[in-house]
C-alpha cells in the first residue's frame, strides 16, 4: 500500500533526524558550555552571545520559553541543564526568585554597574531598560508633555489605544500606579483610562501605532524599542506606522517615566556556574552593553554607553523613582484591578 | 484502579468475551495510565493551592469570560458547522462549475494553524491592514472614523478566523458520511418529489448528525484550548483567565483549578455527546449503499453553489497562504532557508513521524484489545485515550514535566550505578518529552478512527475465522489490521498534520537549541515581528498540505473501491464513532 511505503520512508527519515538531534545534545560534553533559558527570543540577544563565544570560547546553548520557564527549571530540579535565566519584566525576575529556582550572586563587577535595578540579595540583575511610553499622533496631537494620570482625563475620550490590560507590560505600569497613588486612586485612574479607550484592548504594541496611523485613536501606550524596530526595519509599510507617531516620555505626577528591565538570574542548580557568572559580568562590559543597546534599542544600564539614536531622539529619560522590587510585589493586585474594572471587556 | 478490574468479563450477546493475555492487558493499562499522568499531575497541582482566588474570579472574571467562551464556541459551532455541512452536501449531491477542484481544495485549511491565521487576518483586515489602507486610498477617506468596516479584533472576528480553519473537521466527516450513506435514501426522496432544500433538511442534516457531532466537538476543543488567536483578537476566554491567574497573579495552583473545572466540563460534554449518539450507527449496515448520483445545478444556481463552496477555501486557505507568500517574497525571506532552517525542518518532520508511528501502534493495541475482549479495562483505557485531546497543550506539558523528569532521574540513577557516568535528563534532553506529549494529545484521533473502522466490520468475519481455528494473533494480523488500513492511513495523516502544527507543548518541552517550524514562527511573533516568520509558516502549510491531499485522494477514491468490496470503504478520515 502506497501510504505505508512513504510512511516507512518517513519513519527512517524521522529516526535519522532524531538521531542527529540526540547526537548533538550528547556530543558536547567535553567543551565549555553555558545553557541559557530565556523568555526573550534568542534572535534579540544573538549578537551578544556570538561575541561572548568569540571572546571566551564558551559555547552558548539556548532555549526560548515564553511562559512556564520557571516551572520547567523547577521540575527539572537537580539535573536541570539550565545555568542562566534571561527574562524581561521585573515581575518575571521576582517570580523566578520566589519560585526558588535562582541563587544569589556576589560580584563586584555587577554591583558596581547596576546600582538600582537589581535584587538586594543578588538573585537577579537588570542589564537594560525600556520605557513604557505614549505614542501620539503626529498629525492630531500637539502637546509634547503628558502624565500617566492624564490618560484618564476625559479630554481623551475615545482617543486612547492600548493592548490587553493583563499583558505583563501593562500590569507593571498599573502596579507602579498603585505604588504611587494607592489602590483606590489607581482603580479610579484605570476606570478613567478604560472610559477613554477607542476600542477594546487587543493586539500588540505595534498594532496600537498602526491604529494611530489609521485614525482609530490619537494616543496609545507602548514600549520604546518597538518604535525603533518600526522605524529602522527594512520594511517600508512599517516605517509608515512609526512615522505616524511621536513618542512622548510620560511621567507620573511627582515621579518619572515607568521603566522595566530585562535581566539575568543564576539558576539554583547551575551545572556551569562559573561560566554563567562570567557571562553575567560580560553583559555589563562596555562592549556588550553597546552591542545590546544597538541591536535591541533598549536603554543600556551602564552610564556612558551611547543610546540608540532613535531612542535618544525621544528626549532624556527620567526614570521613575519607585523601586522596581516594590512594583513587582503589587503585580497581583494590578492584575486583579484589571479584572475588577473590566478593562479588557 | 482500572488494572484491577480486568477480571470482570461481560458476555456479549453473540460471542463470549475472550480473556486477554496478561501482557496485552498490562500494555492496555499502561497506555491508559500514561494518558492519565498529566491529568493526575494537574489535579495534584490544583490541590496544592487554597481557594483564595475564587471570590475574585467569581466576582470579576468568570461571568464575562464564561459568556465570551460560550459565545465563541457557539459561534464557531454554527459558522464552522454550517460551512462544513453545506459545502460537503453541495459537492456530494450536486454538480456545478468548479466542483471537481473544490473537492480538493475544501480540506486544505486543515494545514493552516489557527494562531497564524489570526495574525494574518489582523495584518490584512485591521484598520491599518492591507484592505482598509487600500480602501482609504481609493475612496479618499482619511481616518477610520470616515467609514464603516467590520472589526477583526473582536469576538465575531475571532469566530470567523477560527471557523475558517476549523470547518474542515466537519467537512471531512460529513462528506464521508454523505458519500457512503445517502444514495438510496436520496433517490427515494427525489422520486417522491422532495425539493432540493427539503432533501437537505430531511436527509442531509439528520445523516450528518454524527459527523457534525464529532467534527464540531474536535473544532470546539481546538478553539477552547487556543490561547494565541483569542488573546491577540481580544477575546477573553476561560483559557485566557487560566493564563492570567498563572502568570500575572503567580498562582499556578489557581490556574490548575480553573483548568480542572474546564476539563470536567469538557469531559461532561464528551460523555453527553456520546450518550446522544448511542444506538445511532448509521454506518453499521454491512450492505454497501451505492454512491450518490450528483444532480447538476445550472446557471445562476450553479454559480451560487460554486461561490458558497469557494468562500471557505478563500478564507481559510487562499488568504493566509497568499499573505505568507507575499511577506516571504517582500521580505526576501528565502535567505532564511539555510542549514539551520533545514535542521529545524528535519526536527519537525522527525518528531511528527516518530510521534505518529507511536500513536498508531498504541492505538492498534488499544483498539484490537478492545475488539478481542470488551471488558472494563479495555473500554476504560479507550475512554481515557479520548481525553488527551481535551487537555490544552500547555496544561499537558506542565503536567508532564514532573513525571518525565522523575523517569529521567530514574534512568540517570540506573545509568550511573551501571557505568558511573552522569547522563543528565535523557528524555527531556532528547525531545522524548515532546513525542510523549504528542502521543497523549493525538491518541484519540487514532483510536476514534480505528474503532470507527472496526465497528463497521461485521463480527461474523471474526467468528468465521475463529471457527476455522485462527489464533488471536492471526485474527489481529490477518483480519483486523488489514481491515483497519484505510482508517489507519487517514488517522496517520491527520495526526501528522496536527503534530506539525502543535505549538504549546513543543515550546515548553523541547531541549536546548531545538526548534520546530511552529516554535520558529512563534519566536518571530513574540518579538512583534510576526511577518519575519512567514517562511517557516509557509513551510508548515506546505508540509501539512501533502498529507491533506493524500487524505482527500484516499477519501475520494473510496467510493469507487466501495462498489467492489464491502469492508475497506467504511472508515471516514475523522473519527466518526468514538465508542
Amino acid at each position: 500500500m502506497k501510504v505505508n511505503v512513504s510512511f516507512a520512508r518517513g519513519l527512517l527519515f524521522g529516526a535519522a533526524a532524531l538521531g542527529m538531534l540526540a547526537g548533538s545534545s550528547l556530543s558536547a560534553s567535553a567543551e565549555e558550555v553555558l545553557n541559557i533559558y530565556t523568555t526573550r527570543e534568542p534572535g534579540l540577544i544573538k549578537p551578544v552571545l556570538d561575541e561572548f563565544t568569540k571572546e571566551t570560547g564558551i559555547r552558548v546553548n539556548t532555549i526560548f520559553i515564553a511562559n512556564g520557564l520557571e516551572e520547567r527549571i523547577r521540575a527539572e530540579g537537580q539535573n536541570s541543564p539550565a545555568d542562566l535565566i534571561i527574562t524581561v519584566d521585573i515581575g518575571r525576575l521576582a517570580a523566578a526568585k520566589d519560585y526558588g529556582v535562582t541563587q544569589a550572586v556576589k560580584s563586584e563587577a555587577l554591583e558596581k554597574v547596576i546600582a538600582t535595578y537589581r535584587d538586594p540579595e543578588g538573585h537577579w540583575f537588570g542589564i537594560a531598560l525600556r520605557g513604557r511610553v505614549v505614542y501620539a499622533s503626529k498629525e492630531r496631537v500637539k502637546q509634547d508633555k503628558i502624565t500617566y494620570e492624564e490618560l484618564a482625563d476625559p479630554k481623551w475620550k475615545g482617543k486612547v489605544c492600548i493592548r490587553s490590560g493583563q499583558h505583563l507590560y501593562n500590569i507593571s505600569l498599573i502596579a507602579a500606579m498603585i505604588a504611587h497613588k494607592g489602590e483606590a486612586k489607581a482603580e479610579e485612574w484605570l476606570k478613567g483610562v478604560k472610559a477613554n479607550l477607542a476600542k477594546k484592548p487587543s493586539g500588540g504594541d505595534r498594532e496600537q501605532a498602526k491604529d494611530i496611523l489609521a485614525g482609530v485613536c490619537d494616543i496609545a501606550v507602548g514600549n520604546t524599542y518597538y518604535v525603533s524596530l518600526m522605524l529602522n526595519g527594512k520594511d517600508a509599510e512599517q516605517k509608515k506606522w512609526g512615522e505616524a507617531i511621536n513618542v512622548i516620555l510620560p511621567t507620573f505626577e511627582g515621579g518619572g517615566t515607568h521603566v522595566n528591565v530585562s535581566g539575568l538570574a543564576l539558576t539554583k542548580n547551575a551545572p556551569n556556574k562559573a561560566n554563567a557568572v562570567k557571562f553575567m559580568e560580560y553583559m555589563v562590559s562596555d562592549a556588550s552593553q553597546q552591542i545590546h543597546a544597538e541591536a535591541n534599542s533598549e536603554y543600556p544600564i551602564k552610564a556612558g554607553i551611547k543610546i540608540h539614536p532613535t531612542i535618544a531622539s525621544f528626549g532624556e529619560l527620567k526614570a521613575d523613582n519607585i523601586p522596581i522590587a516594590e512594583i513587582a510585589k503589587l503585580r497581583k493586585k494590578a492584575s486583579e484591578l484589571v479584572d475588577k474594572v473590566g478593562f479588557d471587556q | 484502579m482500572i488494572a484491577e478490574t480486568q477480571t470482570v468479563f461481560r458476555l456479549s450477546s453473540r460471542r463470549k468475551a475472550k480473556r486477554l493475555p496478561w501482557w496485552l492487558s498490562a500494555a492496555v493499562a499502561a497506555i491508559g495510565l500514561v494518558v492519565l499522568l498529566p491529568l493526575a499531575a494537574l489535579i495534584e497541582i490544583a490541590a496544592e493551592g487554597d481557594t483564595e482566588i475564587w471570590p475574585h474570579l467569581i466576582a470579576n472574571v468568570l461571568p464575562a469570560s464564561i459568556v465570551d467562551t460560550m459565545a465563541l464556541l457557539a459561534g464557531i459551532g454554527i459558522v464552522a458547522g454550517s460551512m462544513g455541512i453545506t459545502t460537503a452536501w453541495l459537492v456530494t449531491a450536486h454538480r456545478f462549475p468548479g466542483r471537481g477542484i473544490l473537492v480538493w481544495l475544501l480540506p486544505l485549511p486543515l494545514a493552516v494553524p489557527t494562531y497564524i491565521t489570526a495574525y494574518i487576518y489582523v495584518e490584512v483586515f485591521d484598520s491599518a491592514g492591507l484592505v482598509q489602507t487600500a480602501l482609504r486610498g481609493a475612496m479618499g477617506w482619511t481616518s477610520r472614523g470616515d467609514y464603516w468596516f467590520p472589526e477583526i479584533r473582536s469576538l465575531p472576528g475571532c469566530i470567523l478566523v477560527m471557523s475558517a480553519v476549523l470547518y474542515p473537521y466537519i467537512y471531512i466527516a460529513a462528506r464521508a458520511m454523505f458519500l457512503t450513506q445517502s444514495a438510496s435514501m436520496l433517490e427515494v426522496a427525489r422520486t417522491l418529489g422532495a425539493s432540493r432544500i427539503k432533501l437537505f433538511r430531511i436527509i442531509a442534516l439528520p445523516l450528518a448528525r454524527p459527523a457534525l457531532a464529532v467534527g464540531v466537538s474536535l473544532a470546539l476543543l481546538e478553539a477552547l484550548n487556543d490561547i494565541g488567536a483569542s488573546e491577540y483578537l481580544g477575546v477573553r476566554t476561560l483559557t485566557v483567565a487560566v493564563y492570567n491567574t498563572w502568570l500575572n497573579r503567580g498562582s499556578l495552583p489557581g490556574a490548575a483549578q480553573i483548568a480542572c473545572v474546564m476539563l470536567a466540563f469538557v469531559i461532561g460534554l464528551i460523555l453527553l455527546e456520546r450518550h446522544g449518539r448511542r444506538d445511532r450507527r448509521y454506518a453499521a449496515s454491512p450492505k454497501r449503499h451505492r454512491t450518490v448520483h450528483p444532480v447538476p445545478l445550472f446557471g445562476m444556481r450553479g454559480w451560487i453553489a460554486a461561490s458558497l463552496c469557494a468562500a471557505p477555501v478563500v478564507l481559510g486557505f487562499v488568504i493566509p497562504t497568499a499573505f505568507l507568500l507575499r511577506e516571504t517574497l517582500r521580505g526576501r525571506l528565502f535567505d532564511q532557508f539555510d542549514a539551520e532552517f533545514l535542521a529545524h525542518f528535519m526536527t519537525t518532520i522527525g518528531l511528527s513521524v516518530v510521534a505518529t508511528c507511536a500513536v498508531l501502534v498504541l492505538a492498534i493495541v488499544l483498539v484490537s484489545a478492545a475488539r478481542l475482549s470488551k471488558n472494563s479495562l479495555t473500554k476504560g483505557s479507550l475512554f481515557v485515550a479520548g481525553l488527551g485531546y481535551a487537555v490544552p497543550g500547555t496544561v499537558l506539558a506542565l503536567g508532564l514535566m514532573t513525571p518525565l523528569v522523575g523517569l529521567d532521574n530514574l534512568i540517570g540513577t540506573l545509568w550511573r550505578s551501571l557505568t558511573g557516568e552522569r547522563i543528565g535528563l535523557l528524555l527531556m534532553g532528547a525531545a522524548g518529552g515532546i513525542v510523549i506529549a504528542y502521543v497523549i494529545r493525538f491518541l484519540s484521533i487514532a483510536t476514534g478512527s480505528l474503532s470507527a473502522g472496526l465497528d463497521r466490520v461485521s463480527p461474523s468475519l471474526e467468528d468465521a475465522a475463529r471457527t476455522l481455528g485462527a489464533s488471536r494473533r492471526e485474527m489481529v494480523w490477518t483480519i483486523q489490521i488489514p481491515l483497519m488500513r484505510p482508517a489507519l492511513a487517514s488517522a496517520a495523516l491527520l495526526i501528522f498534520v496536527d503534530c506539525i502544527k502543535e505549538l504549546p507543548a513543543t515550546l515548553l518541552l523541547r531541549p536546548l537549541n531545538t526548534e520546530t517550524l511552529s516554535t520558529l514562527v512563534y519566536t518571530h511573533a513574540s518579538r512583534g515581528r510576526f511577518e519575519d516568520g512567514s517562511l517557516a509558516a509557509l513551510v508548515i502549510v506546505l508540509v501539512g498540505l501533502l498529507p491533506v491531499i493524500q487524505l482527500v485522494r484516499s477519501a475520494e477514491a473510496r467510493p469507487r473501491v466501495a462498489e467492489s468490496t464491502d469492508s475497506s470503504a467504511t472508515s471516514s478520515p475523522v473519527p466518526v464513532e468514538q465508542s
